[in-house]
C-alpha cells in the first residue's frame, strides 16, 4: 500500500482509539474537577463495562445486535450504580481528603480487579459487534487524465468503527449540554466552585458527589462496552487505559472537558499512526515524554487554568 | 426569631465557640462585635449547619435547625452573605442568583424584586461574578442570599473594603430588610455603621459571649467598647 492510503488507515485506528480514550478520560476529569479526587480505580470501571458487556451479551445470547445494545444500556448503570455506593461508602467517610482517597480507590481497583478474576476469570473474551461492514474507502492519484480516485486493496473501516467515533462524539456533546445548559450542570458547577457556599445555598452537596462520581464511573464504563468487540474484555485491560486517560487529563488541564477531548485527539491520533508506522511502545514513550514537557511548560496542561 | 443556646463548636479538634449563646428577634438588627479571631465568622458557620455542634442546640422560630443536615438549614429561610462575598466566581451573575432562587425555591417576581433593589447588577446578567468589580460583587453576594426570601439575614462584614456611597446602598437594604421584619445578624467592624443603625449589640471575646447591650445604652456608655475592642 502506498503511504498514503497507510496514513488514511492508521489514522482511522487512532481515531477510534481516541473516542474511547475522550469518553473515558472525561470522566476521570470531571471526577477530579468536582471532587478533588484522583480516582485511581477509574480503569477498573472501564474493565467492568467491558467485563459487564460480554455478561449482558452472552447472558441474553440472542442477536449480536440486541446483546449489543442491551449491554450498552445495562452496563454504564451497574458500573454507575457501585461507583455511587463505593462514594457513599468509602470516600465520604474520608471526607474526601486528596491523599486518603487516592489510597483508597488503589483498595477500590484491587477489589474490582481480584472480584472480577474470581468470578470472571483469566480469559479474554469477545463480544460480536452489532453490526461489522466493511466499506472500502477510495484514494486519488495522479492518473493520465488528471486526478483520479480509486480503491486501494485493503484501504476500509468497518461500520462499527465508525459508530464509535460517532456514539463517543454524541455523548460528549450530551456531557458538554448536560454541564452549560442544564440545571443539574449548575449545580455541579456551584459545588465545584465552592462546595461550602453550595450548602450554605441548599445543595446537596453529598448527593452531588454520589451523582459525579457515578457519572464519571458511568462514562468509563460505556467506553469499555463500545471497545469490547474490537478488542475483548480482560480482567487486566483497566491499567494501560487508566495511564494514558491520566496522560490525556494532565495534557488537556485537569477539570476541562475541551482540553481533554483535544487532548484524547493528539495522543489517540498519535498512539494510532506511530504504532502502525513504527511500534506501540515507541507511541507510548511518546506520549509520555509528552506529558513531561507538559509538566515543564504548562503545568496547568493545554486549557487548564493557572491555580489562583 | 433565631436563638442559640449554649453552642461548642470548631474545626476538628479545635474548639472555638465556648457555650455561646445569642438571639436574633424580627425586624432587629443585632451586632456582633469582637476582635479578629474571636469567633464571629465561626459563629455564622454553626449558624449554617456547617461546623458540627458538640453542645448546645440553635432554633429558629422554635424549630431546632442545628440537627438538620447543612443543605436543609437554608430552605428555612436563612439568607448567609459570607465574609469574602465568596461568589461563584466562573457562574455568571445570572446563574449566582438562579442558585438563590432554588434554595426554597422561590417564586419569579422575587428576582424582579431583588433586581430593582441592585439595578447594577439587572446590566450585568451575563457576566462572570470574577469580573465583577468589589462593590458589584458585594451587592451580588448579597442579592444572592435575598433570593431566597430570607427570615434571617446573615451578613458577616458585608463593608469590608467598600467605598462610602456603596456602603450607604448596602445599609439602605439591611434597612429595609429590617422594616420588612426579617431579623439580622451583622458583624461588623466600622462602628459608627453599627452605631447609626443596630438595636442590639453582642461583644464575643474568644467564642464566648461577654456581653450584651441595647445600641442605645451603647451610645450613652462608650466605655464597654473600649474594654471589649481596645478602640
Ligand atoms: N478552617 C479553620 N480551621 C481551624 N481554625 C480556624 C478555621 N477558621 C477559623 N479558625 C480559627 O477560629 C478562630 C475564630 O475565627 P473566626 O473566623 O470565627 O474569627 P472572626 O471573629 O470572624 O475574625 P475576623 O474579624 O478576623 O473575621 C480563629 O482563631 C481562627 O484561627
Ligand atoms: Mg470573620
Amino acid at each position: 500500500m502506498d503511504f498514503g492510503p497507510h496514513l488514511l488507515l492508521a489514522a482511522i485506528e487512532g481515531a477510534v482509539t481516541a473516542a474511547v480514550l475522550a469518553l473515558m478520560a472525561a470522566g476521570l476529569s470531571l471526577v477530579f474537577g468536582v471532587m478533588r479526587v484522583v480516582n485511581v480505580a477509574h480503569g477498573e470501571f472501564y474493565m467492568l463495562g467491558a467485563v459487564l458487556a460480554w455478561v449482558v451479551a452472552s447472558t441474553l445470547g440472542a442477536h449480536p445486535a440486541l446483546g449489543f445494545v442491551a449491554a450498552l444500556a445495562i452496563a454504564p448503570l451497574i458500573v454507575g450504580a457501585v461507583a455511587a455506593a463505593a462514594d457513599m461508602t468509602v470516600l465520604k467517610r474520608l471526607d474526601y481528603d486528596p491523599e486518603r482517597t487516592i489510597v483508597a480507590t488503589i483498595g477500590l481497583l484491587y477489589i474490582l480487579q481480584q472480584l472480577t478474576l474470581m468470578g470472571y476469570g483469566p480469559e479474554a473474551r469477545p463480544v460480536a459487534p452489532p453490526f461489522n461492514q466493511r466499506l472500502a474507502l477510495p484514494w486519488v492519484e495522479w492518473g493520465d487524465g488528471g486526478v483520479q480516485l480509486y480503491w486501494p486493496w485493503g484501504l476500509s473501516v468497518t461500520t462499527y468503527k465508525l459508530f464509535v467515533i460517532g456514539a463517543a462524539g454524541a455523548v460528549l456533546a450530551g456531557l458538554w449540554a448536560l454541564m452549560t445548559r442544564t440545571r443539574i450542570g449548575l449545580v455541579m458547577r456551584a459545588t465545584q466552585l465552592d462546595g461550602e457556599m453550595a450548602l450554605a445555598f441548599g445543595i446537596p452537596v453529598e448527593r452531588v458527589y454520589a451523582g459525579v462520581f457515578g457519572l464519571g464511573a458511568a462514562l468509563a464504563a460505556l467506553a469499555g462496552v463500545l471497545i469490547v468487540p474490537i478488542q475483548q474484555a480482560h480482567y487486566l485491560m483497566g491499567g494501560d487505559a487508566l495511564l494514558l486517560s491520566f496522560i490525556v487529563v494532565i495534557i488537556g488541564g485537569l477539570g476541562s472537558l475541551a482540553g481533554t477531548v483535544i487532548a484524547a485527539i493528539l495522543i489517540g491520533m498519535s498512539d494510532g499512526i506511530i504504532s502502525v508506522f513504527f511500534s506501540p511502545t515507541l507511541a507510548k514513550i511518546i506520549a509520555t515524554l509528552l506529558v513531561a514537557f507538559v509538566l515543564v511548560f504548562r503545568p496547568q496542561g493545554l486549557m487548564g487554568k493557572p491555580p489562583r | 426569631m433565631l436563638e442559640l443556646d449554649g453552642i461548642d463548636a470548631g474545626y476538628g479538634p479545635v474548639q472555638v465557640l465556648r457555650g455561646l449563646s445569642l438571639t436574633a428577634r424580627p425586624g432587629e438588627i443585632t451586632c456582633l462585635l469582637g476582635r479578629n479571631g474571636a469567633g464571629k465568622t465561626t459563629t455564622m458557620k454553626a449558624i449554617m449547619g456547617l461546623l458540627p455542634l458538640t453542645a448546645g442546640r440553635i432554633t429558629l422560630e422554635g424549630e431546632d435547625i442545628s440537627r438538620l443536615p447543612a443543605h436543609e438549614v437554608p430552605k428555612r429561610g436563612i439568607g448567609y452573605i459570607p465574609q469574602g462575598r465568596r461568589l461563584f466566581s466562573e457562574l455568571t451573575v445570572a446563574q449566582n442568583l438562579e442558585i438563590g432562587m432554588r434554595v426554597r425555591p422561590s417564586p419569579p417576581q422575587v428576582l424582579t424584586r431583588v433586581l430593582e433593589l441592585f439595578p447594577r447588577l439587572a446590566d450585568r446578567m451575563g457576566q462572570r461574578a470574577e469580573t465583577l468589580s468589589g462593590g458589584e460583587q458585594q451587592m451580588l453576594a448579597t442579592a444572592r442570599a435575598l433570593c431566597l426570601e430570607p427570615r434571617v439575614l446573615l451578613l458577616d462584614e458585608p463593608t469590608e473594603g467598600l467605598q462610602p456611597s456603596m456602603i450607604e446602598a448596602i445599609r439602605q437594604v439591611v434597612v429595609r430588610m429590617k422594616s420588612e421584619g426579617v431579623a439580622i445578624l451583622l458583624v461588623e467592624q466600622r462602628l459608627d455603621a453599627v452605631m447609626s443603625s443596630a438595636d442590639r449589640v453582642v461583644f464575643i471575646e474568644n467564642g464566648q459571649v461577654r456581653d450584651n447591650a441595647d445600641a442605645a445604652d451603647l451610645r450613652a456608655r462608650p466605655e464597654m467598647l473600649k474594654r471589649y475592642l481596645g478602640v
